[in-house]
């Protein structure tokens, strides 16, 4: 079975983009626009990846990181930080709240894809 | 020493600078050297036609060597020495005013236009550094872009794309391509500002909102009357506001209004001077609370005889929601301001009035007295996260009071004041 990737993003033409090219690359992509009920979305999937962009309706991306780092069923699940601030204090506040990943827009395709790959990759 | 008592000292320094001899100056005007000298010392006191004579002959007006220089150029050269806290010898700044009063006039004109462009970078900081509105037209440049970036990598990555999903592709580009013109165009007018000291292009709703108010020196002569007003109607009138700003006029129309019927103009401007301006005094008599007696305050015309009063409401981040700017008064609109002023300080103390002097640091110490009070927003709830706005009113030049002022700034960037446990970063005028 293909493993679950949820993008948290609320841009709809990023949405529909890496949706493409990660579901050609075989993974199953759902998606969720919303900060303020990201939580609930990601507790009743559970992905084995999130993609989390930074600036959300609702809450930020780094608030729900820290609460997904906060919460035990969520804890080690792989996150990949979306953003279009690309300032060392982004990054340096994703890393601390647990980040595994953080790539900054615009990115490339084969970005995304290459780290997908490296954190839930066989 | 009294003014016209050093008048011998500046003929003497007028003749040594002219390299004229004592004997030949006395010569011409008449009198012996040694006559002349006594002047020269101050030990006689000189009027008249020998004052008219020797001016003459030292080619300058015979006020210059008996008055000096005016109080205004002193005021203005103490000035330019106090705007950097650089250590010059004050109590001979007359000297130097009569002495070289075209060096005199370049140091108060240099102050000036230093202070004009501190003015200029504060403005600059202001829009670049903080303002959210260019954070928000770049992210949406920065958005456009990667989607763009990503649809485009799509079709032209080789691989076979259902037709479906080719047309999607494609018409995504072209949204995010009408999308990224008209956010391009929006960044491009923000920053294409050609003059931001004076009739600068407004781009922030608050811009508009503080320009459409200072044009009627922000007293809205509709409200003061008794009669119904249609807000929403008033607000439209403010042309060309719309959106954000119509909204944010038609806030302050609402609150002006409430203001205004619980202290009726024809009440509240004599019991205002009665009480010497003291919001506590005129909250109680008018059983209104200090934040509305503040509001209230700042809006009495100038031209009723009251002071220039002006005014600055902001958040607990810092955010200012409003100001009215007054003489030298005009902090960061979108927040980094000095924290060291009571509007700051009164987030410590919520509901407790402050009153407190304060001078500027970087325009040569000008006073301003304040008051300030921080008062709940919103309904109250249990364990809800405390709201608060910090309201202070500001009004310049006050009597001179009997305690130290507080020295403060506009913000860290422009402020010289080096060694001030509140700087967040080095100074952009050292």
């Amino acid at each position: 079975m293909a493993k679950r990737v949820l993008l948290i993003e609320d841009e709809p033409n990023i949405i529909e983009a890496i949706s493409f090219i990660l579901s050609r690359d075989g993974w199953t992509v759902h998606t969720h626009e919303d900060g303020t009920t990201a939580m609930a979305k990601v507790l009743a999937l559970p992905p084995d990846l999130i993609i989390l962009d930074v600036m959300l309706p609702g809450r930020s991306g780094f608030d729900i990181l820290r609460d997904l780092r906060a919460t035990p069923q969520t804890a080690k699940t792989p996150v990949m930080m979306l953003t279009a601030r690309g300032q060392a204090r982004d990054r340096d506040l994703a890393q601390r709240l647990g980040a595994n990943e953080f790539i900054t827009k615009p990115f490339s395709n084969a970005d995304v894809r290459d780290h997908v790959r490296a954190l839930i990759g066989e | 020493m009294a003014i016209d008592s050093i008048t011998g000292t500046r003929i003497r320094d007028r003749r040594v600078d002219q390299g004229l001899k004592q004997a030949d100056l006395a010569k011409q005007v008449g009198i012996s050297a040694p006559y002349l000298n006594l002047i020269e010392h101050n030990k006689r006191r000189i009027a008249g036609k020998l004052l008219t004579d020797i001016a003459n002959v030292l080619s300058v007006s015979p006020e210059q060597l008996s008055q000096g220089a005016t109080p205004a150029v002193l005021d203005q050269l103490r000035s330019a020495a106090a705007a950097l806290s650089i250590q010059v010898e004050l109590a001979r700044t007359e000297d130097l005013a009569v002495r070289f009063p075209g060096w005199s006039g370049l140091v108060v004109a240099q102050a000036q236009q230093l202070a004009a462009l501190q003015d200029r970078v504060r403005v600059l900081t202001d829009r670049i550094t903080y303002d959210p509105e260019l954070a928000g037209s770049l992210h949406q440049v920065i958005t456009a872009v990667t989607s763009v970036r990503s649809a485009a990598s799509i079709l032209v990555g080789g691989e076979q794309i259902d037709a479906d999903w080719q047309a999607r592709f494609h018409r995504n580009i072209y949204d995010d391509s009408v999308r990224l013109a008209a956010s391009s165009e929006a960044l491009i007018r923000y920053l294409d500002t050609p003059d931001v000291s004076g009739s600068q292009h407004q781009t922030a709703p608050v811009d508009e909102v503080e320009t459409a108010l200072a044009a009627i020196d922000y007293h809205v002569t509709a409200l003061e009357g008794t009669g119904r007003v249609d807000i929403a109607r008033l607000a439209g009138s403010f042309a060309p506001l719309g959106g954000t700003a119509l909204h944010l006029m038609t806030r302050f129309l609402q609150s002006y209004q409430a203001d205004a019927k619980a202290m009726p103009a024809d009440r509240f401007g004599v019991a205002a001077k009665a009480a010497g301006y003291d919001p506590v005094a005129l909250s109680r008599e008018f059983g209104v609370r200090v934040d509305a007696v503040l509001r209230r305050l700042s809006s009495l015309p100038g031209a009723a005889g009251h002071p220039l009063m002006g005014l600055a409401v902001a958040d607990a981040s810092g955010a200012m929601l409003f100001r009215k700017p007054v003489n030298g008064f005009a902090p960061p609109r979108a927040g980094a301001g000095c924290p060291l002023w009571p509007l700051f300080t009164a987030f410590g103390r919520p509901d407790q009035p402050i009153r407190a002097e304060v001078a500027l640091s970087d325009t040569a110490g000008q006073r301003f007295l304040c008051y300030a009070i921080a008062t709940p927003v919103g309904a109250a709830g249990f364990d809800a996260p405390p709201v608060l706005h910090a309201t202070m009113l500001v009004i310049s030049d006050p009597p001179e009071g009997s305690a130290a002022p507080i020295r403060a700034g506009v913000s860290c960037r422009i402020c010289p004041r080096q060694t001030c446990a509140a700087r967040r970063e080095p100074s952009a005028m050292q």
